[in-house]
């Protein structure tokens, strides 16, 4: 299941890749890019308060509490950049797909209790980070347009980079 | 005999005045920025304060492996560690664990 919902997105996020690259297909604006960004952003916030509100184990809720914190400073700043360039975030099919991976995720975990969900959450933590950076990496920064965003998603993949390690690290622990 | 003692006492005293201007506590900066700790300073000893200041967008700590400081870093905050040892002092950032150093103390 967790292999199912990274697949989900990777293949949304390698769709996206496939259309920036084409001259045929639809151009990514950098509206969509924030978009995308911002929602990975969220669907992490929300996957670290589930695990805040569903694990006892102190390594796990750390982890939790730092991409909480984390996120929510990106995203925050993605937020006051997009409103100085006075660009409204745009929906598209990517960031669609990204959050409804995420649900199905979230109603998976949801089933699970103890060690198990602590398992699952740091593994599938893991995956996440893994598929967004890659995603970041090879289409979202060399697609954007302008400087400061593509300086903000070069942040963001630096402090992602670090938090795949620590969830693959932590998701070692739990074996 | 009592030029002896003097010398004796004199010696013995020395100790207790302070150090000359030379061997005072240093202070070094470490800035932690975009996820890493910046440059560590070359010349430390042992009683010498690092002043760290964070410059990043997000929380960090500075932690010795050893114990001998933890101190936590706010977004744009800054702090002080006084380096109680010499040789390595192997420290991380408690929130990421990926970014560490090593302090070397003489």
């Amino acid at each position: 299941m967790i292999r199912k919902s990274a697949l989900v997105a990777l293949s949304a996020l390698l769709a996206l890749g496939t259309a920036a690259a084409s001259h045929d297909g639809p151009h990514v604006s950098d509206a969509q890019i924030a978009h995308i960004a911002y929602t990975a952003g969220r669907i992490d916030i929300d996957a670290a308060k589930q695990a805040l509100a569903k694990s006892r184990n102190p390594k796990v809720r750390a982890f939790a509490e730092t991409m909480v914190r984390d996120h929510a400073a990106v995203n925050d700043q993605a937020l006051a950049l997009v409103k100085k360039l006075g660009v409204t975030p745009e929906a598209n099919p990517t960031s669609a797909a990204l959050a409804r991976g995420a649900a199905e995720k979230m109603r998976s975990l949801a089933a699970l209790k103890g060690a198990a969900f602590d398992r699952a959450y740091a593994q599938n933590e893991a995956a996440f980070h893994g598929t967004v950076n890659g995603a970041l990496e090879a289409t979202l920064i060399p697609g954007a347009s302008n400087g400061e965003l593509k300086s903000l998603l070069r942040t963001g993949l630096t402090l992602f980079r670090e938090h795949q390690g620590h969830a693959e690290h932590l998701a070692g622990q739990l074996r | 005999m009592r030029t002896a003692m003097l010398r004796g006492a004199v010696l013995a005293a020395l100790p207790l005045l302070p150090a000359p201007a030379a061997a005072a506590s240093a202070v070094h900066t470490v800035v932690i920025d975009k996820m890493r700790f910046g440059p560590l300073p070359a010349n430390l000893r042992s009683g010498d304060v690092v002043l760290w200041v964070n410059k990043d967008l997000f929380r960090h700590s500075a932690t010795a492996r050893d114990g001998s400081f933890a101190l936590d870093l706010p977004p744009k905050s800054s702090g002080r560690t006084i380096v109680k040892r010499g040789g390595s002092i192997p420290f991380f950032c408690k929130y990421h664990p990926g970014m560490k150093g090593v302090l070397v103390s003489h």
